[in-house]
């Protein structure tokens, strides 16, 4: 049995979403090198719809494999819909990951939370 | 595909397949029995006794075959641990880069109190033998440093230390699992009196290996049962892995010579082409390394997501992060070598083989600037290094 699913590895090996958002407003940082996982979430909000959103990550497969799929489930949707993206769906959307990676997703969730409230912070909203 | 991962296991050689088939098929008695095929399955034992005991410079009596490194080292700590306790001496001298087999062994005797004192290995990776004259009390009953580190490849001062443990009448083990059958070695010479060493790091199979135990060192069993092994390892012998781990060493000792300019000068290639990529660093000593040795850190990426984008181009090579291990600290090797966390969970080692052509090493080389270079596109930590929000360590 392969380490991952095939589903982290396709986004693993063709991450979407990867870069930098220059005009974000919403960006959020989580983790630290220390533990060996580092994401960085960009978004662009306009009319309280996420209308971009981008990624840096410094980790293993799974990392960037999260990070790729926590952007794509929540691009184009309500402000109020990206606040309930869970680690879990983030996990399950990826066909699973193994137990001792779980970590990976909660960073992924984090890291969008993160944008997200850094967004109501300089909006105000 | 390019396998590049020798120092967490080999190949097994025609030779060593070969003698374990033959085994197998044909003398498949067991030693302890007295018909004839039981006394041939014997022969091949003492033979294979015979064989190993001459590569390390031993007297047959003094080998007695083994699961593997991980059991040769509990049984030679742990028999030097109980000689010590009857002596009323309960201190160990250590390093801070053993294998696990060696830490965790010595850990579980911190907790049945033992004092165990764990050398600083300095940035290049190498044991000062005058700390280790220095360590030694009135109370050590061994001295444990390994023949050459299992990620980083540096050969330790093993006959300096032997010696300074000689002169104090201290028993000296060495975890020579990665030196075996790759560079030159003779227990008698380096004085130590234990050592051990393990079948699949030198074209032998998996689970099968061996302990030197110098003539006069009483070991303590770690399996008790029948009388096999002198009494000092119960069960039925794996007379198949033994038969071919004494064919894989023979065939491998007797290469060495052969092999080591070949090897050592594929090794300076790849090192010096991966210095080429920028904020990268060699790990451990350049020239008191194995032969096959590789390990590097490139700062600003992490060492698993390296490991499989290598993998997708065909080279297989093992890191020190901690993604690797499953643990959220990276390699003790690294940390003990003062890498800090962040550049340690960017490693990679490559562990080279003697069937790889200079064509191989440029295209490892190739492959690894542009994984890194790929992975740097994208890595928070290099954006912020690259910027000058933090300052470069590598
Ligand atoms: C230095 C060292 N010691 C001990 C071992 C354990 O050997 P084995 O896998 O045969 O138990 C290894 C191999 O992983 C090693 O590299
Ligand atoms: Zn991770």
């Amino acid at each position: 049995m392969a380490l991952y699913s095939e589903k982290v590895m396709e986004h693993f090996r063709n991450p979407r979403n990867v870069g930098v958002i220059e005009d974000a407003n919403g960006i959020g940082e989580v983790g630290n090198a220390k533990c060996g996982d580092i994401m960085k979430m960009y978004l662009k909000i306009e009319d309280d719809v996420i209308q971009d959103v981008k990624f840096e990550t410094f980790g293993c497969g799974s990392a960037i494999a999260s990070s790729s799929m926590a952007t794509e489930l929540i691009k184009g949707k309500p402000v109020s819909e990206a606040m309930q993206l869970t680690n879990k769906a983030v996990a399950e959307a990826l066909d699973g990951l193994p137990a001792y990676k779980m970590h990976c997703s909660v960073l992924a969730e984090e890291a969008i939370h993160a944008a997200l409230e850094d967004y109501h912070n300089r909006t105000g909203k | 595909m390019i396998y590049a991962d020798n120092a967490a296991t080999t190949r097994m050689s025609d030779a060593a397949v070969q003698a374990m088939l033959s085994v197998i098929q044909q003398n498949y008695g067991n030693p302890s029995s007295l018909y004839t095929l039981g006394q041939q399955a014997k022969e091949i034992l003492e033979d294979a006794r015979q064989a190993v005991a001459e590569v390390i410079g031993a007297d047959p009596r003094e080998i007695l075959f083994t699961s593997g490194g991980s059991e040769a080292d509990n049984q030679a700590i742990r028999s030097a641990a109980a000689l010590g306790k009857k002596a009323g001496k309960t201190h160990i001298v250590s390093t801070a880069f053993e294998h696990h087999a060696v830490l965790h062994t010595l850990e579980k005797l911190k907790g049945e109190g033992f004092d165990i004192t764990l050398l600083d290995v300095h940035e290049d990776g190498l044991v000062r033998p005058e700390e280790v004259r220095a360590a030694i009390r009135d109370d050590t009953c061994l001295v444990t440093v390994m023949y050459a580190n299992n990620e980083i490849g540096t050969i330790q001062p093993i006959r300096e230390i032997g010696e300074i443990c000689h002169e104090r009448g201290i028993l000296f083990h060495t975890d020579a699992v990665q030196a075996v059958g790759h560079i030159p070695l003779n227990v008698k010479d380096d004085h130590v009196d234990l050592l051990s060493a393990s079948a699949h790091k030198f074209h032998g199979p998996k689970g099968v290996g061996f302990l030197y135990a110098r003539k006069g060192v009483r070991l303590t069993n770690l399996i008790e049962g029948g009388a096999q092994e002198n009494g000092k390892r119960a069960g039925t012998e794996n007379v198949p892995g033994i038969a071919a781990m004494a064919a894989a060493l023979k065939e491998s000792a007797g290469k060495i010579a052969q092999n080591t300019p070949i090897l050592a000068e594929r090794r300076d290639r790849l090192i010096r082409g991966l210095r080429q990529i920028p904020h990268s660093a060699l790990n451990g000593d350049e020239t008191q390394r194995l032969p096959g040795n590789v390990n590097f850190c490139f700062e600003g990426i992490e060492g698993e997501s390296l490991l499989l984008l290598l993998d997708d181009k065909g080279i297989e090579a093992s890191s020190g992060s901690a993604c690797t291990s499953g643990s959220l600290d990276p390699s003790h090797v690294l940390l003990a070598i003062g890498r800090v966390h962040d550049v340690a969970h960017g490693s990679l080692r490559l562990s080279l083989g003697e069937d790889l052509t200079d064509a191989d090493i440029d295209y490892i080389i190739q492959s690894v600037t542009d994984v890194v270079t790929y992975l740097r596109s994208f890595s928070p930590i290099w954006r912020d290094l690259e910027s000058g929000k933090k300052p470069h360590i590598l």
